[in-house]
């Protein structure tokens, strides 16, 4: 079996979902830390269209994209499956996850934004959540997944674990446990859940290093 | 494969068009519903209550909605005739990152374009143009030129994709008065979207040029209007 490397940084949100899926599946693979304002040139070679982390690398083969290479561990060792069997049952979780992707980086436009435009980012990350708290699938059950953890938990544990240093840093708050319930249980499940508790970032070096990005960013002239 | 197959959709939604390629490609008989957006039906509000958007696909009377999502649970439902994605797991990865890259950085560069005037309509085409240049790039390894259809020899989900987004692009240069797909720049997608707008199946499902035509103006001075006001 050809070895796998994970291209990753420790900060991303997006670095730790292809971390988790790897280690629930139980897939050995080498970590390599990249360090972002020095790409390495393995990494511009296997992501030339974004340039991004993470990168997963198979072999020689470079997939690209958190969730793609996700549904392409999935596909590639099924043990330790992350997704339903069933094909509509396959297709819910995959609208959330979609769902997921299109709505969260309204988070971070909160964290690196200011005035209408941090408003705007706030009402829709709240609405984001309130439909995740109604509609998303499996209410009553420890995870989306049901019972275990699935990629729609994995999705949004790339937002919900960033959420808390992002709401100290830019001193708003997203996610009221209050309003909240539903989420603010599930977060608890994953958070402590093997595997996602022992593969967080350390949250103090989180928000420290997030502090210090915005204010660069808040106080460059070149910041709109 | 049984079962009632209901397609809501709307005519000028490329989403909604990608589905029923997707639907025809596998020869799979559905009803059709064409949703008035400015009065959608009650029946697509419950069936997508979180978007309240075209398409949805409802089968035996379970809904699923996003034209990506609705693509793969047709491939994997109906397994008789063409498939829709490859096999093997890694041209499937290929084929999701692309049809991501299509939509999330092509589509929205187009619809910048045709929002906009001046220079910030200048600036939007100069992303196109990037766009088009990294997928040139991207695609020229896995499309040989003989055949219009990107993976195998029938249509699948990135053809439906590019068909729909780039599709009617004789139109959308003609309306705004612009150049996307110059043969010279990028032959390979080039020559791939004009073999896909001339299959049968591409011009008896997307809309007449007269229509597409009618429903750019409409969205361009409604973007103008709005921005000047």
């Amino acid at each position: 079996m050809d070895g796998v490397k994970l291209h990753g940084f420790w900060l991303s949100p997006f670095s730790h979902r292809v971390v988790w899926a790897l280690k629930l599946k139980g897939i050995p693979f080498d970590y390599i830390e990249e360090d972002l304002p020095n790409k390495s040139a393995l990494l511009l070679q296997y992501n030339p269209v974004h340039k991004k982390i993470p990168v997963l690398v198979h072999g020689s083969r470079p997939v690209c994209e958190s969730m793609v290479i996700i549904e392409y561990l999935e596909e590639t060792w099924p043990q330790c499956p992350l997704l339903p069997t069933d094909p509509h049952e396959r297709a819910v979780v995959r609208f959330w996850v979609k769902f997921i992707e299109e709505k969260s980086p309204n988070v971070w436009i909160v964290y690196r934004s200011v005035g209408e435009e941090q408003e705007k980012a706030m009402r829709e990350s709240v609405e984001m959540l309130s439909n995740l708290e109604e509609h998303g699938p499996n209410k009553g059950k420890k995870f989306f997944g049901g019972d275990g953890i699935n990629i729609m938990d994995i999705a949004f544990g790339g937002v919900a674990c960033w959420i808390g240093a992002i709401e100290e840093v830019s001193g708003r708050q997203i996610f009221d446990a209050a309003k909240f319930p539903r989420l603010n249980a599930w977060k608890a499940n994953f958070k402590s859940s093997p595997v996602i508790a022992e593969n967080l970032p350390d949250r103090e070096k989180l928000r420290e290093h997030l502090a210090r990005l915005r204010e660069k960013r808040l106080s460059s002239s070149t910041h709109k | 494969m049984a079962g009632r197959v209901v397609l809501h959709g709307m005519w000028a939604s490329p989403y909604s068009k990608r589905v029923e390629l997707a639907l025809k490609v596998k020869g799979i008989e559905y009803e059709y519903v064409e949703e008035d957006l400015k009065n959608k039906s009650e029946e697509l509000l419950r069936y997508n209550p979180v978007h309240k958007k075209v398409p949805v696909l409802v089968h035996d009377g379970k809904p699923i909605a996003e034209s990506l999502v609705i693509i793969e649970y047709i491939d994997e439902t109906w397994k008789e005739g063409p498939r829709l994605l490859p096999q093997d797991p890694y041209e499937r990865a290929k084929v999701r990152f692309w049809a991501g890259f299509l939509q999330q950085q092509l589509f929205e560069a187009i619809f910048a374009v045709i929002k906009t005037d001046g220079e910030a309509q200048e600036r939007a085409g100069k992303e196109v143009h990037e766009k088009l240049k990294v997928l040139e790039e991207g695609i020229k390894g896995s499309y040989s030129g003989g055949s219009p259809f990107i993976n195998g020899n029938s249509m699948g989900l990135l053809d439906t994709v590019v068909c729909s987004i780039l599709g009617a692009h004789k139109i959308q240069e003609e309306v705004l008065g612009v150049k996307f797909l110059d043969p010279e720049k990028y032959p390979t997608v080039t020559s791939w979207v004009t073999a896909l707008a001339e299959l049968p199946l591409a011009k008896e499902t997307m809309p007449p040029p007269e229509k597409v035509a009618g429903l750019l103006q409409f969205l361009r001075s409604k973007a103008l209007e709005s921005a000047a006001a």
